[in-house]
């Protein structure tokens, strides 16, 4: 039947050209072979992000007066609708874990370097979407944590210079948190952010595609030296097969979580009320949080916080530009790379845990 | 040696290779789908319970009668006047939290705790109640009495 | 003609001072007095400010310093204090209660002005300690502008009048707490201070309810006096109607009168009522049964079954608390069982109640109804457990499932993959 189906495309469109680039393609096999998944295990769980998400849209009421109670109604009155959230919230802290996985490990093995440089802005941009979408995403249950988690984080991007208090009524629809900003966040969790991210998406596996996989430094130096040592595997059936395994265990993964540590609903947002004691955002925001908690109200004559922003906004745009440090080639600009990848990566550990576990 | 082109009795593994794929797929697509599809179809109780809610069915009720009716977490207090109209009120003791009841000899609320009386307005005329209870709008929809928070004009 | 009045004062000042008094008068229309003009300049206590006695009650419903004190109020200066025009000057104390009755007691006169008001006030004023004490020379008691103040007098339902429910007894402390005004009298002066550790005057302070019991409640207000140790029942009884109506059939009504004990005081205490825990039912510091009672008499007995009782059902209350919660926290929906609980803690709250009927087999029916609810709630927790359970159970079986794909994957890759490579070999032995 599927022959059939083939020879019915085949005689309008040339099937064999449109698959010779997925048949040709070739993934590098190594030691740090294993690191290629990540980027197809992201994808996979914004897959299932889609997919769950559409479900809920189903039954969410994106109104201050019924958004609680309609989350409330998908995790108790609907059929599997406990699983469906559950996947959904915990698919979605996933993603963002496997994205920043992914993202330093191609800092590690080099694979930002020229011809890639844009593969790695559009990677880097496509994280940023990923957590607006957490902090979108996040309000849309109406929650006590949830709103002032909201209110705190838009609090912050008030503080930009210049900007910040338009940034900040923009985010919120209006002066203070209320079911205008729980509209405006849906509004952008639903259309805005997945036009963009679909976008981007586009071209960056279109770019990844077009360059193939790049190879860890080390490993390209010794198949240079000795050729016959380089190995391939093909990516139909072989490579792909493995990642279907790996997209399984986490499918079985996330079921496990669901069922097992449901993700909590919370007490409906009182507006009035006051903020409950340990507000903290998502993990994936902790450490910059911790950062602003623990710098000194003034720092020389600038405000800390401002000066906390700053600091982040830059460390952000020169992450987005960091193939450009390492353009030449020479070691220099590696070193330089990986001393600020090492230094990232442990700045935010550090500080995650830290937040976590200061009082 | 070149492959051997006569086609051969498939190895018993790859028959095990074979049923463990090809049934595993079928059965996990099996346990996606089914969720999904039992998803899909809206529950009977299409209301959130939130704002507003069904109290319970014309004819339920007698006349110069009450029955007590769950509104979302809290107790409520469905009563059935003599003349035939509903009207709906808190059922928790505005003292401490205890439930209330219609007494249909006095036509009046009544908490058995500690004696608190209201009027069938949910004012507290006597005992140690210190507010009125609150009272809801009752509007009849086909066959549903259905109870819901006041609104403010 | 002589230009100077009889005084010496001149005519024409004379006739400018009443021009610019008449007009003041005018200006003033709540009170033609001429008496604060003075009055407001001088020191306490002949001190009576503008500011003060525009508060005043009586003087916004149109009364005069002239109404109480007499005197000729159109009159200027030391004038308006004319023996002849009635001018009494500062009122004796023992005097102050006839002269504010005078008014207050007279129904027709107030109800021009408030028909709503009571005027038995000096009646029952005289049934009082205080007024009993003053009949009998004693200046010193409590008489009415000790209370009610005098020239910037407030109705009760002003909160910032001394008499507000909020206030009255902080009004009440300014005298029966103070240790050497009260010593003549030979009476306690920690009233005030018990009173404020009590649940009454919580509810009044922290929970807003008004109703709350404070001095007047149970003292009265116009004629105070404690109450006597057979009444002090009857005045906790009308709030505490259920509590009243077991302890009349109880066993202890009888033995606490023969024995001229006061009643509910006698556990409760009069001032410092506190919060009343099953603490109190216990043998510990907070017991009161056994501050009477034999340990091991029938009474030892029934209380301690009374306990019991109320501990088992707290405790189911407690139990099926905590599995809902758990069900809850599990992302299961009880919200229905919870609100059966508060009919069960309903229950906890009636038999409490009924330990004043001192009868174990009514204390029991309360909570043998109380259980069973408990019970039911708890099952309902009990079936959302099992549900989550199933959900689990669910899960396991796709994980196998899953498993099971993962394993066949595994083993097909390395099928196709030992096959590739034995074609390879094949192809390189060529």
């Amino acid at each position: 039947m599927f022959v059939a189906l083939r020879d019915w495309i085949d005689e309008r469109f040339d099937w064999a050209a449109l698959t010779a680039p997925l048949r040709e393609k070739a993934v590098p096999k190594h030691d740090l072979s294993y690191w290629y998944f990540l980027g197809g295990i992201t994808l996979f769980l914004f897959g299932i992000q889609v997919c769950t998400g559409i479900l809920l849209l189903l039954y969410y009421r994106p109104s201050a007066t019924e958004a609680f109670e309609s989350v409330q109604y998908i995790m108790t009155r609907v059929q599997f609708g406990w699983l469906v959230r559950s996947i959904h919230s915990w698919a979605a802290n996933l993603m963002i874990f496997t994205a920043f996985c992914h993202m330093f490990s191609v800092l590690f093995l080099g694979a930002y370097r020229k011809p890639r440089e844009l593969t790695w802005i559009t990677g880097m941009l496509l994280l940023f979407l990923a957590m607006g979408f957490g902090f979108s995403g996040y309000l849309l249950p109406w929650n006590t944590l949830a709103f002032f988690a909201t209110k705190v984080g838009t609090e912050i991007t008030g503080q930009v210079p210049v900007i910040g208090h338009g940034l900040k009524v923009f985010l919120r629809g209006g002066e203070d948190v209320t079911g205008a900003t729980l509209t405006r966040f849906f509004g952008f969790h639903v259309a805005l952010l997945p036009g963009l991210t679909v976008l981007l998406l586009l071209i960056h596996i279109a770019l990844v595609q077009y360059f193939g996989m790049s190879v860890p430094p080390g490993v390209e130096a010794r198949w240079k030296a000795w050729p016959s040592e380089a190995r391939q595997m093909k990516f139909f059936p072989n490579f792909f097969l493995r990642e279907l395994m790996a997209w399984y265990i986490a499918l079985g993964v996330l079921g496990a979580l669901a069922a097992i540590l449901p993700w909590e609903l919370g007490s409906k947002a009182d507006p009035f009320a006051p903020a409950p004691a340990g507000i903290r955002p998502e993990w994936y925001f902790m450490f910059m949080f911790q950062t602003l908690k623990k710098i000194p109200a003034k720092v020389w004559l600038v405000d800390g916080d401002v000066l906390g922003i700053l600091v982040f906004g830059v460390a952000g745009i020169v992450w987005l530009l960091l193939p450009f440090f390492d353009q030449s080639g020479g070691r220099r600009g590696r070193r330089l790379v990986l001393g600020g990848g090492i230094f990232a990566l442990s700045y935010i550990i550090a500080m995650t845990i830290y937040g976590y576990t200061a009082k | 040696m070149a492959a051997d082109p006569s086609p051969q009795p498939k190895p018993a593994r790859r028959r095990v290779i074979e049923i463990l794929l090809g049934g595993g797929l079928l059965g996990s697509f099996a346990s996606f789908i089914y969720p999904v599809l039992r998803y899909l179809v809206p529950p009977p109780v299409a209301e959130l319970g939130g704002d507003q809610i069904t109290a319970g069915k014309i004819g339920e009720l007698k006349p110069n009668s009450a029955k007590i009716f769950r509104f979302g977490s809290r107790p409520g207090l469905l009563i059935r006047n003599t003349d035939g109209s509903y009207r709906a009120l808190s059922a928790t003791c505005t003292h401490l939290g205890c439930i209330v009841q219609y007494r249909g000899d006095l036509q009046e609320i009544w908490c058995a705790c500690h004696n608190g009386l209201y009027d069938l307005n949910g004012r507290n005329v006597s005992g140690p109640p210190p507010r009125p209870l609150e009272v809801y709008e009752v509007h009849l929809r086909g066959d549903d009495v259905v109870v819901s928070l006041k609104r403010e004009a | 003609m002589d230009t100077r009045l009889n005084n010496g004062f001149p005519r024409s000042l004379t006739l400018l001072l009443t021009i610019v008094c008449v007009c003041a008068r005018g200006a003033r229309a709540q009170t033609p007095s001429t008496c604060l003009d003075c009055h407001a300049a001088l020191d306490p206590p002949l001190q009576v400010t503008q500011a003060q006695f525009s508060q005043d009650i009586h003087a916004q419903k149109g009364l005069t310093c002239a109404s109480c004190h007499g005197g000729d109020p159109a009159k200027a200066d030391m004038d308006a204090m004319s023996k002849a025009a009635g001018f009494r000057g500062k009122i004796q104390r023992n005097q102050i209660p006839e002269l504010c009755g005078h008014c207050h007691s007279d129904g027709a006169f107030m109800r021009k002005y408030n028909p709503s008001l009571r005027t038995d006030q000096l009646t029952q004023y005289k049934t009082s300690v205080h007024g009993k004490r003053l009949m009998q020379g004693d200046t010193e008691v409590a008489v009415c502008i000790d209370c009610h103040g005098v020239h910037d007098l407030r109705p009760a339902s002003d909160p910032r009048s001394k008499i507000n429910p909020l206030n009255v007894a902080q009004t009440c402390s300014r005298c029966h707490s103070d240790a050497k005004y009260m010593k003549r009298y030979g009476i306690p002066t920690d009233q005030y201070a018990n009173y404020n550790r009590s649940v009454h005057h919580e509810a009044m302070t922290v929970r807003g309810d008004l109703s709350a019991p404070t001095c007047p409640t149970c003292h009265g207000n116009h004629g105070a006096a404690p109450p006597g140790t057979d009444s002090v029942k009857n005045v906790c009884a009308n709030c505490h109607v259920f509590q009243a109506q077991m302890y009349d059939k109880s066993t202890h009504k009888a033995a606490f009168q023969s024995a001229g004990l006061p009643g509910c005081v006698v556990c409760h205490s009069n001032h410092a009522v506190s919060l009343p825990t099953d603490a109190k039912l216990g043998t510990g510091p907070e017991a009161v049964c056994m501050r009477c009672h034999k340990s091991g008499d029938i009474c030892d007995q029934a209380r301690a079954k009374m306990l019991q009782d109320l501990t088992q059902l707290d405790g189911a209350v407690k139990e099926a608390d905590r599995v809902l919660g758990v069900a809850e926290s599990s992302g299961m929906e009880v919200s229905e069982a919870r609100t059966e609980q508060d009919q069960a803690r309903d229950s906890l709250t009636k038999a409490r109640v009924t330990i004043h009927s001192f009868k174990t087999d009514l204390v029991e029916q309360d909570i043998q109804a109380g259980l069973k609810i408990s019970a039911k709630t708890q099952a309902e927790g009990q079936a959302a457990l099992a549900e989550r359970d199933r959900r689990r159970r669910g899960l396991g079986l796709s994980l196998v499932i899953i498993f099971a794909v993962s394993l066949g994957l595994r083993l097909y890759i390395r099928q196709i993959e030992s096959n590739a490579s034995k074609v390879e070999t094949a192809e390189l032995g060529n």
